[in-house]
């Protein structure tokens, strides 16, 4: 199959992109993971679980628009299409769900427009790996999709992503045992310093004050100061309800000062903020920067969006993480740019066209400053504190068989998987890649930069060869001759 | 726990077998939603230590949510919406291949078994 723009990803950037380029005569194709558009932020916007609007308030309902606006354009939409490789002639490989087994297929594209997202932060805690144990996002993943939500659930970490799925629950009518609010108080004084892009996104900070008044009203109990949390596992629990054995989570430790802290609770969801989702960016070769501020990796892109790869730009969250607004915004700016690029519209029409896109964006960004001061994770948490804590949650390597590694002379990040198996489990680096740079660059003194990140590479999702063979390579073959 | 807490709009039921057993489930959620909603904690264990992971991630990227469905194994079940009928298994420790000495002594055994089989008849 051929089309002039190929997008990965169905969330804000995505669709806004696709909506702007088929708009200006190119032809689009959209494949996306999902069942359904709307990417995490939207999540089952075209099938909503909940009659309750107040739920998930006006933020996650104006996806609405967005999908109405895709439906009416001309563009091909692939879903549960997991893509695992693309290559430098524009060919983007995927697997979809074919009745009893997956069937492999390539797309051929003039340009690729990268809209992977973000996802949530490791936060290698103590117990993490218990059932029980999951992503604040997950929590809200599963209010958006299923209607469900956990009662008596305790909520850690910090960020806005926590006081909004907080929040949903109280509307939700849903008792929240304790919010464990890990913001360090030297967060708040760095904020301060960019008050003045703060102000012009007055609204988000009314937003988020609102949130938080908002908890405080319902009377959950909010600990601000959260140093350490430890996630601890039942000795004697009721075996009836399990798939696989005993062990799930019975209770959470928290400490503030120097007092810790034991409540009981079988929901615990972390959260420490997002990052951009680097691994089929990383493994089709565009390069990536450490991004201090965020204490992340960040492709090194144009004001354009285009990558270090000539064929591939790269928009939304995965581009920086900026929240869903500026995510469309960019995705209506590469769109507009591409259509010149490929020859639909000139150079003056571009610029005329993407004016108010970047005024939009520019209103935007000025706020984020602010924001990643706020919620920068602090680095205590964002490494484990004892030895024991497991890093790769796949392939079960502790923080302290990382440190023997390091001890023994192990150089980077890659060569830790010959050290450990580190990072070599089915989530590709996923769940450890962020933590096991800051380890290393802890532990060696060195800047995270320096450190580097797993060399990525295709495919980025697991495929069985039955898969790989499915590919029906005749187009391709043709095209070599 | 997790209770539904609103619907929107009420949904069909279908019928889905875990571990062997029937549950009824809402049509359109994922099999790591319905495992959750069910009161299933678990569904397989760490390839390495055996201990027992339930979903984490809920979007795709952490593999902790792998069980086998319809006889494919390591499907990302937060990925994957129930079907009518779809089979559900946990998973435990690594995949078990036999290897080629046990592959014999496995044969071995079944020839054994239907020369046994073959004397009793006669």
């Amino acid at each position: 199959m051929q089309t002039d723009l190929a997008i990965v990803g169905a969330g804000p950037a995505g669709l806004a992109a696709a909506i702007e380029a088929s708009a200006l005569g190119l032809n689009v194709t959209l494949v996306d993971e999902q069942s359904r558009i709307g990417g995490q932020i939207y999540r089952n916007i075209e099938q909503q679980s909940l009659s309750k609007t107040a739920i998930l308030g006006a933020d996650y309902y104006a996806g609405i628009e967005l999908a109405k606006a895709f439906n009416a354009s001309n563009c091909q939409y692939i879903n549960q299409a997991s893509v695992w490789q693309l290559d430098s002639q524009g060919e983007l490989y995927y697997s979809r769900e074919n009745q009893t087994q997956s069937q492999a297929h390539s797309l051929k594209a003039k340009h690729i427009l990268l809209a992977s997202g973000a996802q949530e932060r490791p936060f290698p805690i103590p117990g993490w790996t218990l059932p029980g144990v999951m992503t604040a996002g997950a929590a809200q993943i599963l209010l958006k999709t299923s209607g469900v939500a956990a009662e008596g659930a305790v909520f850690a970490g910090s960020g806005p992503l926590l006081y909004l799925i907080v929040y949903q629950y109280i509307q939700a009518g849903i008792k929240v045992k304790a919010l464990l609010d890990t913001t360090p108080k030297a967060n708040y004084v760095n904020a301060i310093k960019h008050l003045d892009g703060a102000l012009k996104g007055w609204q988000h900070i009314y937003k988020g004050l609102s949130l938080i008044k908002a908890i405080k009203a319902a009377g959950v109990s909010h600990i601000k100061g959260v140093k350490a949390l430890e996630a601890l596992a039942t000795s004697n629990a009721d075996t009836s309800a399990n798939l696989a054995g005993p062990a799930s989570l019975d209770k959470v430790h928290y400490t503030v000062g120097n007092r810790t802290v034991e409540i009981q609770t079988e929901h615990l969801f972390l959260h420490q903020g997002v990052v951009p989702n680097v691994n089929l960016a990383m493994a089709s070769g565009c390069l990536h920067d450490w991004h201090q501020d965020q204490a992340c990796w960040q492709p090194v892109l144009d004001e354009w969006g285009q990558s270090s790869q000539a064929n591939i730009s790269i928009i939304g969250d995965g581009a920086g993480i900026a929240g869903a607004q500026s995510a469309a915004y960019k995705g209506r700016l590469t769109a507009i740019h591409l259509a010149h690029t490929l020859g639909k519209i000139s150079l003056e029409q571009r610029d005329n066209l993407s004016k108010r896109w970047r005024k939009h964006l520019n209103n935007e960004l000025a706020f984020r400053p602010f924001l990643d001061a706020l919620y920068l994770p602090p680095a205590h948490l964002r490494r484990p504190q004892q030895d024991d804590t497991l890093v790769c949650r796949c392939e079960e390597v502790s923080y302290g068989e990382i440190k023997s590694a390091i001890k023994q002379g192990c150089m980077g990040p890659n060569q830790l998987k010959s050290f450990t198996r580190c990072g070599m489990g089915p989530c590709q680096g996923r769940q450890c890649g962020l933590t096991v740079t800051e380890i290393m660059a802890y532990e060696t003194q060195e800047q995270a930069s320096d450190v580097g990140y797993y060399r990525v590479r295709a495919p980025i999702k697991p495929l069985n060869l039955g898969e790989l063979a499915s590919l029906d390579t005749s187009a391709l073959e043709q095209e070599k001759t | 726990m997790f209770i539904q807490v609103d619907r929107n709009p009420e949904p069909d039921l279908i019928d889905i077998l875990i571990n062997g057993t029937v549950y009824q489930v809402s049509a359109g959620i994922s099999v790591a939603a319905a495992l959750l909603q069910l009161g299933f904690k678990h569904n397989r264990q760490s390839l390495v230590s055996g201990s027992e992971r339930g979903p984490y991630c809920m979007m795709g990227v952490c593999f902790e949510c792998l069980v086998e469905i319809n006889q494919v194994a390591n499907q990302q079940a937060c990925l994957t919406q129930v079907t009518g009928g779809m089979q559900i298994m946990s998973q435990q420790k690594e995949r078990h291949i036999p290897l080629p000495a046990e592959q014999d002594s496995l044969a071995y055994n079944a020839l054994e078994k239907a020369q046994k089989e073959q004397v009793n008849a006669n």
